[in-house]
């Protein structure tokens, strides 16, 4: 119980306290707001423009979510594949280290030409830069059976299928969430990105625009924005993996009580 | 010994091939086992018994020679209950879940499974662990669920390597006693793979000694003691030593 309060307050004090210092720098050297504003200016502007940066951050959360499904599934069936295809692992493992390779920013503006300026463009930056963790952690989740469970299975009789569905899946989703956490902080990105490059809505819109205006205030309350749909997208990503790898909960369960 | 053979072994040999070179495990190895008796295979560590219990299961093909069970020598998976080395109970599954997998891939009625799973558990000291996960269990609880699982298959043979070998002494003792209750109980036929002696001494009615790699059948032995056996028996001693002095001779550590 004490450990926590620990948790939760120690991360804020230390927020609360390098908000006060920034706080009082801008003051202290009189900073330009189209520098650097104050926090607390940047709290002002956010609850001013609560309904606007709402309806972009929905526009963007909406890029973020569609990207990672598709990132996410794509990663997961590609480690599928690759799995029970030594010939297509062969084939594709370089290809799609060697894709991580190459910058998104890169591929952003191609997709802007590709697919104009619409929701589409922004989806496939997300998906493909949220896919990647999926493949590397699934591909090691299925492998993480041992050869005897894979023997104490076959030796019940057990088919390629059943040993997919029963033992390999799940002995993988641990492995599966971690990759999806980290996939959701790079869509996040990906997204951003994505409306960098052309967009006329989104929270990546509103910045470039507060930008070029030197409404330095905007866009950081359009990063708090950002910062708070990422954060919300973990936590959710976090309470869903408790609930379907509650065997490990219940680990910790023991080793606590 | 009582009962029909209910497995026989028949000239297996295997030879595990490296690169180059080749590695013969199993050299004509030949042996029957008989309906509810148990069976103790014993030979040093690293000799080809894990290899060749593999084989009785059908995850492995022998290179030469054949493997019978219960009158059909085609396929054997699903044929025998097979225990690997570890207890490989599923994290994600309950001691119940884990209990009843077998029937559970053999399309079998989980409600019915799960009822005598159920009776087992309680029978066996697990009542009330049933819906904790293999992590909460101690060393000792998990090998019990774990042999559960294996007599849950509903096969009359049944194929354990090492099971107890990762337990503490005390432990140990305990769960020996408590399987020896369980046999005499579901009559089942028992082959058990171990390097420990007295072990072997203590359930079987029978031991098969099996030589360094290439694993030759040694010595086929008969354990004419009353049961139940006492450990501190100075003709269970006497037998140890026999025993122990011909693995011995192999340059085996025991």
């Amino acid at each position: 119980m004490k450990d926590k309060w620990v948790r939760i307050l120690a991360p804020l004090l230390l927020l609360l306290l390098l908000l006060g210092a920034w706080e009082i720098s801008v003051h202290w050297f009189d900073v330009k707001p189209f520098i650097l504003p104050a926090p607390s200016q940047v709290l002002i502007t956010f609850i001013d423009n609560f309904p606007m940066l709402t309806w972009h951050g929905a526009v963007t959360f909406l890029e973020i979510l569609l990207g990672l499904l598709l990132g996410g599934l794509g990663g997961i069936l590609l480690a599928i594949i690759v799995f029970y295809s030594p010939v297509l692992d062969k084939a594709l493992y370089p290809l799609i280290i060697g894709s991580q390779m190459i910058p998104v920013f890169a591929i952003a503006p191609i997709l802007i030409v590709w697919m104009g300026f619409g929701l589409w463009p922004k989806v496939t930056v997300a998906a493909l830069i949220s896919f990647f963790p999926l493949v590397v952690n699934v591909s090691d989740g299925l492998r993480e059976p041992t050869e005897e469970a894979v023997d104490l299975f076959r030796s019940m009789g057990a088919t390629r299928r059943q040993i997919f569905w029963k033992l390999r899946l799940p002995a993988s989703l641990p492995a599966l969430f971690s990759g999806l956490k980290v996939s959701a902080t790079l869509a996040v990105v990906g997204a951003t990105i994505g409306e960098w490059v052309g967009s006329h809505q989104g929270l990546g819109y509103l910045m470039l625009q507060a930008n070029a205006r030197l409404r330095m205030s905007l866009v950081f309350a359009a990063i708090v924005m950002l910062a708070i749909l990422g954060l919300f997208l973990f936590g959710a990503i976090r309470i869903i993996e408790r609930r379907v790898v509650h065997w490990r909960s219940a680990k910790a369960d023991a080793r606590g009580g | 010994m009582d009962g029909a053979t209910t497995l026989q072994v028949e000239n297996v040999s295997k030879i595990y091939h490296e690169r180059s070179t080749s590695i013969p495990v199993l050299d004509s190895i030949s042996f029957d086992l008989r309906a509810g008796t148990w069976t103790t295979l014993l030979g040093p560590s690293g000799c080809g018994k894990t290899t060749l219990l593999k084989i009785l299961a059908g995850l492995e093909a022998p290179d030469s020679g054949r493997v019978i069970v219960e009158g059909s020598d085609s396929s054997r998976l699903g044929a025998t209950a097979y225990l690997p080395q570890h207890d490989t109970l599923l994290p994600w599954r309950t001691a119940l879940g884990n209990a009843i997998l077998a029937s559970e891939i053999g399309g079998k009625s989980i409600d019915d499974t799960k009822k005598e799973a159920l009776e087992l558990l309680d029978h066996f000291g697990l009542s009330g662990f049933e819906s904790l996960y293999p992590s909460q269990l101690s060393g000792g609880m998990r090998q019990r669920l774990a042999l559960i699982r294996t007599f849950l298959t509903h096969r009359s043979i049944l194929l354990l390597d090492e099971p107890l070998g990762a337990l503490d002494p005390l432990t140990r003792a305990t769960v020996q006693k408590w399987l020896l209750g369980v046999w005499s109980e579901l009559k089942k036929t028992v082959l058990l793979v171990t390097h420990d002696a007295e072990e072997a001494l203590l359930l079987s009615d029978r031991i098969l000694v099996l030589t360094e790699r290439p694993a030759r059948l040694q010595l086929d032995q008969a354990v004419n003691l009353e049961r139940p056996r006492d450990r501190g028996s100075s003709d269970l001693a006497a037998h140890k030593s026999q025993l122990l002095s011909l693995l011995l001779k192999e340059g085996a550590a025991v």
